[in-house]
Order: structure tokens, then C-alpha cells, then sequence
């Protein structure tokens, strides 16, 4: 066969390189904030006098004591780091150069602070920071172990919705199970029961029937929300004192490490929920991904064929992984009762559930970065309530939409480009 | 597109129908290239009626219905003092306990037909039939928030909002009623559109939100749904709308006479031309995804998202469009609570309807007749728990356990089919012998 | 350890799936030692079979004897354990891990507590890596490496089981003609060593190269065996069951002006890499232009930026002079652009929808199915009964859905719906991809006919049989750039170096020094005179 030689490209030597357009979403977002904390925190009216910080609480190992700032001086060197910060954003940004990991913190750090400060200018009421790190990360606690849980249920491949139903399970059986046995340590216990049932209710229906996984989790939280509500309504209510007494676990500060300032009260001061939490974090990190278990969870999750194909069996893994992930959000739920002191009352998860799923992903389905991000959205939650009680002029009702707009906030503007375990809610049929 | 390492199979089944690809499609009967292979035994044409009627999808639906009321009546029974007390002495004196299990439940049950369908109880007519009425009142939030979830769910968003667009809705609708002074008809007309007018903005935040940067919308929404909780608990302390002297927080009342949707049956019974809307609602839906371009993108998209896009659909716009429609049918069911029944703003104007309306969407499965009959059907299990709670003393939330468990059954036939023994659709009876079809496969 | 040899047989395997009987009664036997193609076209059921004897299926009927020894596998743990290793034709890989971490997977190598030993694992892709020659980075993520490294990670999977019986199916799907020559050395060796190979393939080229022996199922049934003497023609009738015109009649290009004209075009991924890497062509009116290259050049990232599902970031496109770049999807599809897409399932049809809709997916919102925004389902209707009939499409009602239909006559679907508008440009990616020999005759036919009627054609094919039989010329491309656009009667061999990226002087020149295999088959076929 002969070869006609119509055209001739060679391939090209690459002399110019054509590159990605520069995406200019983070150093806009940062002036925004800049702009936004100048104009409402540093230019407003009200700015006057100082605002004093607290910084350590009784038992401390060494007293700091309070401090009080200038409020407006404060605020505007708080502005000008942001103003600096946003400026070596944009330069970055402009020679496409990566922005290190510390800016977006620091900046972070001193948008609060403008807005602490501005808060409590003027006034005599103190700043607890220490309260507000302490009190963030217990309210962080039922996110951190709800978006643990979906991080193991998804990555297997099962869209856990019912985390809400999870938590709010697991805060029932623990209050009554404590309350029964008036021991608070038995409901924690016993709250893993409830939304491992919650599990087993999701794999049963999506793995046995094929039914679509989403829709599944949204009914289950109701169907929980009904039950809970209806012996809420009638046990519960009618013989507190036997189903509904509340127990609390008690605080088990850690010799020494609970006393370092700042920091002591906020990590080392916590219930055994709490610290029980943490040990779930790194372990879930480390076995996800360097252990054989976290292997063919992963395999599983992305490509359920290939792992059948080596042997492995896909359903009875998400069945197992799913119903171990409820468990460990329905042990997330007694945070809500045993681990704050509470009785039990009706909806009392209040969102957290779906919050929880919003960490996951903006955690990008490490438990790590779920972690953060819970925390994120704790913080922002705590921040609500603290400033409600220190009386601030916003409005109660807007501070208490905090963490909820913080959260679609995240899951719009910071999440960016994700990748979910690529089989998710994509039953396996052989 | 494609790659070789990780073929995904076509795009799962839309939510709307519930069950995800893989429940068996049945071959038809008569399939081209079929031939029955002459066998052994004949099928009677009574005996194919029944087998086809035990293996309808209506028939699941109904056990579907049985089987909740049961789960539903143990728990009402567990929950009951009486039965409670006898079941300490269960072995001495059965009888007893069994009489306390059956007096609670069936009375739980026979106050909620009395409160739903007929009260026969009622000394006069109108009285009696004021329960169905009241279903039908509840029903009309119901089925247009149905509506508006099913219409999303048809183009594969889980639009989980509604109880706050139901909200927006009844903020919308309420100001513009208690605020104006207009003619009659202008000014019913200006307030639903202005309810639908919030639900769908409220909704339009997550449908723009998903086409801009692919935020999840199951999650934006239910963050939506907190917000506006305290946003109206918000609104209610201000000045525009809160009315003075009132023990509670609440707005002033729409004036009945110009801008609340006009009473059907007369003064004595709560139904108002909401009603009428809801019928009109479902028509305008079937129109729209069965015979509108915009339905067909609709479903196109719901469907396969790469294939519509392919063909040229923008499902951007798609995405936004319908999460505007939904949106704003879940506001008018808000205009049904602040114009219909309740003609006031208040904290609780959306009650549990936006959860509900999950569920009637579901058991409708997404579509707009079905979910007018679903609604009806969980209508009358409000109005007849109302009356249940108040005469029995059992909580209206047993209803939520009812409803989340009929639509779970309904979402797993097989498993209905598997309680009964009744056997599945196309199943051949035993006796006639499988064609044996030879064809290339695709 | 040395792998025994083992005789593979299979006795009267019968599998169906509700009244689908994929395979009916096969017998097929595999000597020790033994290269064996099985032949059949797509959708005879040859994948079936394989996945019954790897255990992926249960077989309603038959046994798997090996060595004379019946053996049932309740799940592929089973079939690996007792020595059969397959090598899909969709790869069952990962994306997202190492390559470590594939081989690893399913039989790790734990420490304590169940962590994984990393090293370990290294170690074990290195020695298989080395015993073969193949050089592959244990620490490579899967989705990082082109097709060819993955097809030897699959492969490396499967000899680090100690397979005794290796099974391929399709393997040459994804391989330039040089590689195949690579791929058949590796199973020489395998073979030498006492591995029996089970050859999958509907290439009736190949098959006469590589196998021993050759068995040819039609229609989920053994039709014969045939020796790899006899001739294309007697294989491709005994594979389909009738005489099958093996090339394409096709007159040669009546070339008209230059219509269709992609210049300097540049597509960048989420990276910032370039996918698409400055490419330039020109369609002439009536002229048929194949873009050839193996799967993952880029050649997907450029129909789709064709079509404006991914805007470039530099470069146009223009239709007789019209800018397409910026233009929405629907813009272009009505300015005359056709469009088939590489994976009808996911890209090319709605499976829930009806056939009726599924023709109308492009021009649903235009007089005259609709008006305004109200559609008129009769219309519809009416447009699918003609067109079904005008392209032969095999249905029982056109309002079906569209899932019920064969794969084959999705695809007539499809391509009914882009050539009921009129066209400026038809874009085809992978047009016959699994289809039957009756439906790809059919395929290439209305392509031909197209592009005779004055319309400029875009073909982009990884099947150079497919590119040779149609291409008037053909462009060949390789990472993102176009290595020369060629004659369409340019020898085999060249292109494969091509699509390897050696520029056309220098192809040509290696050519001549080595024959590869396929070529040589090419060269036989041409005497015969089925070429």
C-alpha cells in the first residue's frame, strides 16, 4: 500500500506553554471579608472603649489575667493583617503560586477577632475565649462523630442520610438507658445500639431492596423522629423520673495537660465521649487508609466490581462498614443527653445530622478534614450562643442561623472541585 | 466520557421512582422472537386475572398501607399505661391484657376514621361528614407541596426545602394580605402569587447554588429550612408584622374578606377554594412534565444528565428552573396555611408539612395523579390524628411512624410481596413451561 | 512454584438471563500450553462465558472440568485459587490507588493489626514487573497512567496469582499495533512456560496471527473450530452466519472546498495540563477525515469540545466560516453539527425514555413537535415510526423505552436522530463500538452515504480496521497533538508508530525494518483479496 503524503504536522516543541486560566476565588474571597470587616466591624458606630478578653478560667496551672484591648485601635490592625493578607493572596494568586496553609488560618483568626472585638466593645461582659474554643469543640462533638460515620458508610458506597436519625437515636436510647439504670456511662453505652439499628434499617433496605439510597436515609429520619416523638409523648412524659431523669457524664480532666492555659480546659477538660471522639479520629485515619480493612472499604466504595473481582465480598461489606458507621454517630447522639446533662426532648438533633454530611464533604471524606471542618461548624455555632448571652446588638435569631449559613456557605463557595467514592448510591447487582 | 478502567453504569434510577434499576423488568408476554414453547399446562383466564391482580403494584400499595397501621398500632399499644399494667400479670389473666392491647389500638384507630372520613358519633349530617372536610383541608398543603417535591424529584433533585419554602410562602402571602387594601380579587390573587413568589426564591437559592458550584442541594436546603425557622421567629418581633397585644407571637389576621381564599362549603366547615387550587395544581403538573417542553427537559435531565447535555439541554437552567417551580408550589401551600386555614402568620404556619410532603411525593411516586391521591391519604391521617390525640390521648406523632414506614414498604415491593407470599408481577404460574428465546444480546 | 499444566475444559455450559440465553451448550476444550482465540462477533455471548469460568456467574447448565476434574466456582476467589486469571476488557482498576495497591488488593500482606505492609507490596509488583520486562511504578496512581501501562498492571495482577489458565478478552482493544506485537511475545512466553491462554476477540485478523486454535460461537453457541490457516473470509462467515463483505464499498472522496476547520485548538484539564494540545485539521466537503490514536490521546476531550461540552481555552472551530467556539450545545447541534457519541448509554440516549423521545432529543422544543412550550406527542410519533422504518431500527412499538432495544439498534437511533437534521459536519466517536458485524455494516454505509451526499465527516475510532476501511485521511493523534494527517491507504504499520508518537518520515522508515504481526496479516489478506 503506497502512503500519500497530503499533510505534515510535527509535533510541536513546546515554547509557550498555554495555561490554565488563574482562578481568582480566594483573594477575592478574602477582600470581601476584609471589606465586610471593615465596614461592619472597624467603621460602624459603636466601636468605642475596650473590650476585654478572658483567657483562662479558674483551675489553671498559671493565671492570665484578663485583658482589654482598645477596641477600635485593635480592629483596625486587625483589618490592616487582612489587608496584608489579601494583598499576598493576590500576588500569589497572580504568579501562580500556591497560597500556604496558614494564611487562610491566621486570616480566619482575625476576621473572628475583628468581629469579637467589635462585639464586645464597650462593654463590661467579657470575651471566655476559653469557653468559646471549649464550648466548640463539645458542640462539635455529635458533627464530628456523625461525619465520621459518613465518611466510613460512604466510602464503602452507602449514602448515609439518616446520620440525623442516627444521632437522634442514639441521644434516646442513651437518656433512657440512663436514666433507667441512673448510670450515665451505660446510656453511652447503649446509644451505639440505636443507630447501628438505624444501619441495619438503611443496608436493608438498600442493599436487599435496591431502594434509592437518599431517599431511604430522609425517610428513616423520620420514622426516628416519629418514634422518638411518640414515646417522648407518652413514656417518657408521663413517668419522667424512671425514662427521662437526666444523667450526665461527668468531666475527666487529664492530670497536668488539662492545666496548660487556653488550651488545657478546651482538650484535656472533657467527658470520656469526648476523648473517646478523639481516639475515634486518628484511629479512622489511620485505618482507612493503611490498613487492609480501609483497603477494600475503599476498593468497595469506588469500583464494587473490581473488588468482586479479587474476591471480595462487596455487599456483606457495606452491610458490616454501614451498620459499624451508624454506630458510631448513634454513639455521637448521647452527646446531646448523657454527654451535655440533658433530658431527652423531641427533634432534639436539630440539623446536626445534615451538618454533619456538609463536614464530610467539605472534609473531602477524610476523617481528618471532617474533623476540621465539624469544628469549623461548631465554632460557629458556639459563637451564636455566646454572643446571645453576652447580648450583643444583632439580633438572637440571626446569630442562631450561624452555623447553618456558614454551612451552605461551605458546601457552595469552599468546596470547589470534590470527588465522592465514585459507586456511591449505586446499588451492587451482581 | 468513557474510560476503560471505570465504566459507570447508566445514571441510577430517579428518585421519584423509588426503587432503583434492577428490580427485575419483566419480559412481556408475546416479546418479539418469543415462542411459547407448548406447554404442559394452559393458565385459566380467572386464574391469570387473579395472579395479575395479587401481583399489582395496587395490592402492595394497600398491604403496604395494612402493614404500617399494625407496626403503628404495636407501638400506640406498648406506649399505653393499661396494656403496660397487664402485661405484668400477662400469664395469670391473658384475657386481659389482650382486651387492653385491643382497646387501645382499635380505639386509637376507630377516633382517627372518626376524625378523617366519617363521624358516626356525629348527631347531625353535617357534623358527620365534616371529617372528610377536614382531610381535604389538610390535604391541600399537602398535595401542592407534593407536588412541588415531585416535581423535583423528577429531574433527580431531592428538594428536601419544602418546609422552608412552605414558610417563605406563607411570609409572602400573609404580608401582602395583612398589609394592603385591595379589591377582592386582586388582592387573593396578588398574595398567592406572591407566596408562590417566596417558596420559589427560597428554592431558587439552592437550585442556583447546585448550578453554580455544585453544591450538594439535599444539604442546602435542609440548612434553608433552619434558617428560615428563625427567620420568621425573627420577623415575628417586628414591627411589620407582629400584632400588638398578642399573647403569642402572630400577625395580624388577612382580612377574610378580600385577601383569604373564599370558603367552599360555607362557614360551618374549613374547606376553602385551596382545594380547588390543589386540583388545579395537579393538572397544570401532568401538563407540565407530560406535555410541555419544559417537563421533557425535566425528565430528560432527571434521567441522564450526560445524555441531555449531549443532546443540547442545558441542565444548568434545568436545575434552576426547577427548583423555582418546586419552590413555588411549596409556597402556595404556605398561601394554603396563612390565606386558607389558618389566615394569620405564624411561628408554626408550616407545621410538619414540608416532611410530609417528602413522604406524599413518595408514596405518589412523583407522580402528579399519585401524589394527589397520597396526599388525600396522608391528609386523612392528620385530620384523623387530631381528633385521635385529643380523644385517646395518643400523640399525633404516631402518624409520622405510620407514613415513613408505608413509604419504605412501598419503595421495596418485593418485600411486601415477601410478607404476604403473593407472587411477583409477570411470574409465570407453575405449570406452564418458560419460551426459550434466542436472540443476539445488545 | 511452577504452574502444573492444566487441561481447561468446558462441558455444555448453558447460561440465560430471564429469556436471553447467552450461552447454549458450549463445549470448548484448552490444551496445556495452548494459545486459543475465541471468536465471535459482539454480543455472541464470548464475555458471558468467561465470566462463568471465573466465577463471576453460575452456570444454569454444564460443567468446568480441569484436568478431568469437575470444579465449581461459587465466586472469582474460587477460580483464582485454583489457578484462572482473567484480564477484563474493562479493566477492574481503581482509579484512585496505587498500583500497589491493586496488586495488593484482596490478598494484602498484613502486619499487626491489620495494617498493610507497604513495602511488601512494592516488592511484589517489581518482581513480576522485572520476570516480564515491563517496567511499571509501583507507586503510580492508576488513573495517572495511560491505557497500555494499565492493561500490563492487569495483566501483572493476574500472574502474581500464579495463573495456570490466563484469560484475555479483547485485550488489543487498547493497543497500537506495535504493542499487540509486545502483547503476543508476553503470551509466547506465558505459553512456553505451561500457561494456557484463553484469547477473546471479534478481530478476525488477529486471530489468524496469534492462536493456535480457534473456536467461533454464534448467538451464545459453538459453530466450530477453525484452524488459523483458514481465510478471513471463511472465519468472518462462520462468526456471522452469512457472506459478510469484509471491506467497505466506498468510492473515493469526491473533494469539494474545505468546510470543517479546527485550528490551533487547545483544551486544558482541571491540572492545567493540556488534553488537547494545539490540534489543527481541515474537512473538505465529501471527505471522510478518521482521527486515529489509541484511547485517552485526548481524542474525547476533543469531540466534546466539537460539540461545546468543554470550551478551549485558546483556538476555533469553524463551520464554513462560522465560529462554533463559545456557541451553547444547541446552537451547534442546530447549526448543523451531528454529533454520535463515544458511550451511547451514558452520552447517547435516555434509557427510560421511549424510542419516540429518544429521536427527538435534540429538536423536542422546535416546530414542528412542538409549539411554544406544549409539545404534540402525536408528532412525535408520527417522526418516530418514519425514521425507525428509514434506518431499519428493530421494534416492537416506538413507544418502548428505549432499553428494550439492542445495542445495535440504540446506535440506528441514534444516528436517526442526528441525520434527520440537516448536516454540515457529522462528529462520530467510536461509532460501532460493540455492535454486531450487521449493525457496524449498516453504520459505516449510512457514514459513507453521508458524507457522499457533500457533508464533511469526523470519524475518531481506536479501531484502526475501522479507520482503515473508511478514512479518505487520517489524523493521527498522540498526548493531545496531532502527530501528521495522513493518506487514507497509509500502510498499518505507520500509523501504529504514530499513534506511538513517532513523526510520519521516521514511522516510515521503522516500518519497513519491522513487520509487526498485524501488518503482515494485512499484507496476507490483500493477496487474498479480501482487503
Amino acid at each position: 500500500m503506497s502512503t500519500v503524503i497530503t499533510e505534515q504536522a510535527r509535533p510541536q516543541e513546546r515554547t509557550d506553554a498555554i495555561l490554565k486560566p488563574i482562578s481568582w476565588r480566594w483573594p477575592v474571597l478574602y477582600g470581601v471579608l476584609t471589606l465586610a470587616a471593615l465596614l461592619l466591624f472597624t467603621l460602624l458606630p459603636g466601636l468605642e472603649g475596650e473590650t476585654i478578653y478572658q483567657l483562662s478560667r479558674g483551675s489553671d496551672l498559671f493565671k492570665i489575667p484578663n485583658f482589654a484591648v482598645p477596641a477600635a485601635l485593635t480592629n483596625w490592625l486587625l483589618v490592616a493583617v487582612m489587608v496584608a493578607l489579601t494583598i499576598l493572596a493576590f500576588w500569589l494568586t497572580r504568579n501562580r503560586r500556591d497560597v500556604p496553609r496558614w494564611v487562610p488560618v491566621v486570616f480566619g483568626i482575625a476576621f473572628v477577632l475583628t468581629f469579637l472585638t467589635y462585639v464586645g466593645a464597650g462593654r463590661s461582659t467579657v470575651i471566655p475565649v476559653t469557653t468559646l474554643l471549649s464550648g466548640a469543640l463539645a458542640l462539635s462533638v455529635p458533627l464530628v462523630f456523625g461525619a465520621l460515620c459518613g465518611v466510613v458508610c460512604e466510602r464503602s458506597g452507602i449514602v448515609n442520610i439518616a446520620i440525623e436519625g442516627q444521632l437522634l437515636g442514639g441521644a434516646f436510647l442513651a437518656a433512657v438507658v440512663g436514666s433507667l439504670t441512673s448510670s450515665a456511662y451505660l446510656g453511652m453505652i447503649a446509644a451505639p445500639i440505636a443507630g447501628a439499628l438505624v444501619g441495619v434499617l438503611l443496608v436493608f433496605f438498600a442493599v436487599r431492596y435496591w431502594v434509592d439510597q437518599i431517599i431511604v436515609g430522609v425517610v428513616l429520619n423520620v420514622l426516628v423522629v416519629g418514634v422518638t416523638s411518640f414515646l417522648f409523648s407518652t413514656v417518657l412524659t408521663e413517668d419522667k423520673a424512671t425514662w427521662n431523669a437526666n444523667q450526665r457524664l461527668p468531666e475527666l480532666p487529664i492530670p497536668l495537660l488539662s492545666e496548660i492555659p487556653v488550651i488545657g480546659p478546651v482538650l484535656f477538660r472533657q467527658t470520656l465521649l469526648v476523648y473517646i471522639m478523639y481516639a475515634a479520629v486518628i484511629l479512622l485515619q489511620i485505618f482507612v487508609f493503611r490498613s487492609r480493612w480501609g483497603l477494600r472499604m475503599r476498593a468497595v466504595g469506588e469500583h464494587p466490581k473490581a473488588a468482586d473481582t479479587v474476591g471480595i465480598k462487596v455487599n456483606r461489606t457495606r452491610v458490616i462498614n454501614t451498620i459499624f458507621g451508624g454506630a458510631i454517630a448513634g454513639l455521637g447522639g448521647a452527646f446531646f443527653t448523657v454527654g451535655s446533662g440533658l433530658a431527652f426532648g423531641k427533634e432534639m438533633s436539630a440539623g446536626q445530622g445534615y451538618i454533619a454530611l456538609a463536614a464530610m464533604i467539605l472534609g473531602k471524606w477524610n476523617p481528618t478534614g471532617a474533623v476540621a471542618a465539624a469544628l469549623l461548624f461548631g465554632f460557629s455555632k458556639n459563637l451564636g450562643n455566646v454572643l446571645s448571652t453576652i447580648g450583643s446588638t444583632v439580633p438572637s435569631e440571626f446569630l442562631l442561623m450561624l452555623p447553618y449559613a456558614v454551612t451552605i456557605f461551605a458546601v457552595a463557595g469552599l468546596v470547589g472541585r470534590v470527588r465522592a467514592p465514585a459507586a456511591e448510591n449505586i446499588p451492587y447487582i451482581k | 466520557m468513557t474510560d476503560p478502567v471505570n465504566e459507570n453504569p447508566q445514571n441510577a434510577a430517579q428518585p421519584g421512582d423509588v426503587v432503583a434499576q434492577g428490580e427485575q423488568v419483566p419480559a412481556p408476554e408475546g416479546a418479539p422472537g418469543s415462542t411459547v414453547a407448548g406447554g404442559t399446562g394452559r393458565e385459566t383466564r380467572t386464574g391469570q386475572f387473579f395472579r395479575e391482580l395479587l401481583s399489582g403494584t395496587w395490592l402492595v400499595s394497600v398491604l403496604a398501607v395494612v402493614i404500617a397501621l399494625v407496626i403503628g398500632g404495636v407501638l400506640i399499644a406498648l406506649a399505653d399505661q393499661r396494656v403496660q399494667e397487664t402485661a405484668t400479670y400477662l400469664f395469670a389473666r391473658p384475657a386481659d391484657f389482650f382486651a387492653a392491647v385491643w382497646d387501645s389500638v382499635y380505639g386509637a384507630y376507630r377516633a382517627m376514621f372518626r376524625g378523617a372520613v366519617y363521624d358516626f358519633q356525629a348527631e347531625t349530617f353535617s357534623r358527620a361528614i365534616r371529617p372528610l372536610t377536614e382531610t381535604l383541608v389538610f390535604s391541600v398543603p399537602l398535595i401542592l407541596a407534593g407536588l412541588g417535591l415531585a416535581v423535583g424529584f423528577r429531574a433527580g433533585l431531592f428538594n428536601i426545602g419544602a418546609q422552608g419554602q412552605i414558610v417563605l410562602g406563607g411570609i409572602f402571602g400573609a404580608f401582602i394580605g395583612f398589609t394592603f387594601d385591595l379589591p377582592v380579587v386582586l388582592h387573593v390573587t396578588l398574595a398567592a402569587i406572591g407566596a408562590a413568589l417566596g417558596g420559589a426564591i427560597w428554592a431558587g437559592i439552592a437550585g442556583f447554588l447546585k448550578a453554580r458550584t455544585g453544591a450538594n442541594e439535599v444539604i442546602v436546603t435542609i440548612m434553608l429550612n433552619n434558617i428560615a425557622v428563625y427567620l420568621i421567629a425573627y420577623l415575628l418581633t417586628t414591627q411589620a408584622f407582629r400584632l400588638p397585644n398578642s399573647p403569642f407571637p402572630k400577625s395580624p389576621d388577612v382580612p377574610s374578606d378580600s385577601a383569604a381564599y373564599p370558603l367552599l362549603l360555607g362557614p360551618s366547615f374549613r374547606l376553602h377554594a385551596g382545594f380547588l387550587l390543589a386540583i388545579a395544581a395537579t393538572v397544570f403538573v401532568w401538563w407540565l412534565l407530560e406535555r410541555s417542553t419544559v417537563g421533557f427537559e425535566i425528565r430528560a435531565a432527571g434521567s441522564n444528565p450526560n445524555a441531555s447535555r449531549t443532546a443540547g439541554i442545558s441542565v444548568n437552567r434545568v436545575v434552576v428552573l426547577t427548583m423555582v417551580i418546586s419552590g413555588a408550589l411549596c409556597g402556595l401551600a404556605g398561601s394554603a396555611q396563612v390565606l386558607g386555614t389558618e389566615r394569620a402568620l405564624t411561628a408554626g404556619v408550616a407545621a410538619s408539612y414540608g416532611f410530609d410532603a417528602i413522604t406524599v411525593a413518595l408514596l405518589g411516586r412523583s407522580r402528579p395523579v399519585g401524589t394527589f391521591l397520597a396526599g388525600l391519604l396522608f391528609g386523612a391521617l392528620r385530620a384523623g390524628g387530631v381528633l385521635m390525640q385529643s380523644t385517646t390521648e395518643t400523640p399525633i406523632d404516631i402518624i409520622l411512624v405510620v407514613q415513613s414506614i408505608i413509604v419504605l414498604l412501598i419503595a421495596a415491593p418485593p418485600l411486601v410481596r415477601a410478607i404476604f407470599r403473593l407472587p411477583a408481577p409477570g411470574a409465570r404460574p407453575r405449570g406452564v413451561r418458560t419460551p426459550v428465546v434466542k436472540e443476539a444480546a445488545a | 512454584m511452577e504452574p502444573t499444566d492444566v487441561k481447561l475444559e468446558l462441558r455444555g455450559i448453558t447460561k440465560a438471563f430471564g429469556p436471553l440465553v447467552a450461552n447454549d451448550h458450549i463445549d470448548l476444550v484448552v490444551e496445556p500450553g495452548e494459545i486459543h482465540a475465541l471468536l465471535g462477533e459482539n454480543g455472541a455471548g464470548k464475555s458471558t462465558l468467561m465470566n462463568v469460568l471465573y466465577g463471576l456467574y453460575t452456570p444454569d447448565d454444564g460443567q468446568i472440568l480441569l484436568d478431568d476434574r469437575p470444579v465449581t466456582f461459587s465466586g472469582p476467589g474460587d477460580a483464582v485459587s485454583a489457578g484462572i486469571g482473567m484480564v477484563h476488557q474493562h479493566f477492574m482498576l481503581i482509579p484512585v490507588f496505587t498500583v500497589a495497591e491493586s496488586l495488593a488488593l484482596g490478598y494484602e500482606p498484613v502486619g499487626a493489626a491489620g495494617l498493610i505492609k507497604v513495602d511488601e507490596a512494592r516488592r511484589r509488583v517489581k518482581e513480576i514487573s522485572d520476570r516480564f520486562g515491563f517496567d511499571v511504578d509501583p507507586d503510580a496512581y492508576i488513573e495517572d497512567l495511560p491505557v497500555g501501562a494499565q492493561q500490563r498492571v492487569e495483566i501483572i495482577k493476574a500472574l502474581s496469582r500464579d495463573a495456570e489458565v490466563l484469560i484475555l478478552d479483547e485485550p488489543t482493544a487498547v493497543l497500537t499495533p506495535q504493542e499487540t506485537d509486545e502483547l503476543i511475545e508476553i503470551m509466547r512466553q506465558l505459553k512456553e512456560s505451561g500457561t494456557s491462554i484463553v484469547f477473546i476477540t471479534h478481530k478476525l485478523r488477529e486471530v489468524r496471527a496469534v492462536a493456535d486454535r480457534i473456536t467461533v460461537i454464534r448467538r451464545g453457541k459453538v459453530v466450530g473450530e477453525a484452524s488459523p490457516t483458514s481465510s478471513e473470509t471463511e472465519l468472518a462467515s462462520m462468526m456471522v452466519g452469512r457472506s459478510v463483505n469484509l471491506g467497505v464499498d466506498k468510492a473515493p472522496a469526491q473533494g469539494g472546498e474545505e468546510s470543517f476547520v479546527v485550528s490551533d485548538l487547545t483544551v486544558l484539564d482541571h491540572a492545567g495540563k493540556a488534553v488537547v494540545d494545539r490540534i489543527s485539521f481541515a474537512v473538505r466537503r465529501g471527505e471522510i477525515l478518521a482521527v486515529a490514536g489509541v484511547q485517552g490521546n485526548g481524542q474525547t476531550e476533543l469531540t466534546e469540545t466539537i460539540l461545546g461540552l468543554t470550551e478551549p481555552v485558546s483556538g476555533s472551530i469553524t463551520l464554513d466560516g462560522e465560529e462554533l467556539t463559545g456557541r451553547p450545545v444547541k446552537e451547534r447541534l442546530r447549526a448543523g453539527v451531528g454529533f454520535v457519541p463515544e458511550d451511547r448509554s451514558t452520552d447517547g440516549i435516555i434509557s427510560s425514555f421511549s424510542v419516540a423521545e429518544n429521536l427527538v432529543l435534540d429538536l423536542y422544543d422546535t416546530e414542528p413537535f412542538a409549539s411554544g412550550l406544549a409539545m404534540s406527542p402525536a408528532v412525535v410519533r408520527e417522526n418516530a415510526e418514519k425514521r425507525a422504518r428509514e434506518f431499519d431500527v428493530r421494534l416492537t412499538s416506538t413507544a418502548d423505552p428505549i432499553s428494550t432495544l439492542s445495542g445495535g439498534n440504540q446506535q440506528k437511533v441514534v444516528i436517526a436522530r442526528e441525520m434527520s437534521r440537516t448536516l454540515r459536519v457529522l462528529v462520530a466517536s467510536q461509532p460501532t463500538r460493540g455492535l454486531d458485524v450487521g449493525s457496524i455494516e449498516f453504520m459505516h454505509k449510512r457514514i459513507v452515504e453521508e458524507r457522499d451526499k457533500g457533508t464533511p465527516v469526523v470519524i475518531v475510532s481506536t479501531e484502526l480496521d475501522e479507520v482503515l476501511a473508511l478514512a479518505d485521511r487520517i489524523a493521527v493523534m498522540y498526548r493531545g497533538q496531532v502527530v501528521g494527517i495522513v493518506d487514507g491507504g497509509t500502510d498499518r504499520d505507520v500509523l501504529g508508530l504514530m499513534m506511538a508518537g513517532v513523526p510520519l518520515e521516521e514511522a516510515q522508515v521503522q516500518a519497513a525494518e519491522h513487520r509487526t504481526t498485524l501488518a503482515t496479516a494485512d499484507a496476507v489478506a490483500e493477496q487474498e483479496g479480501t482487503s
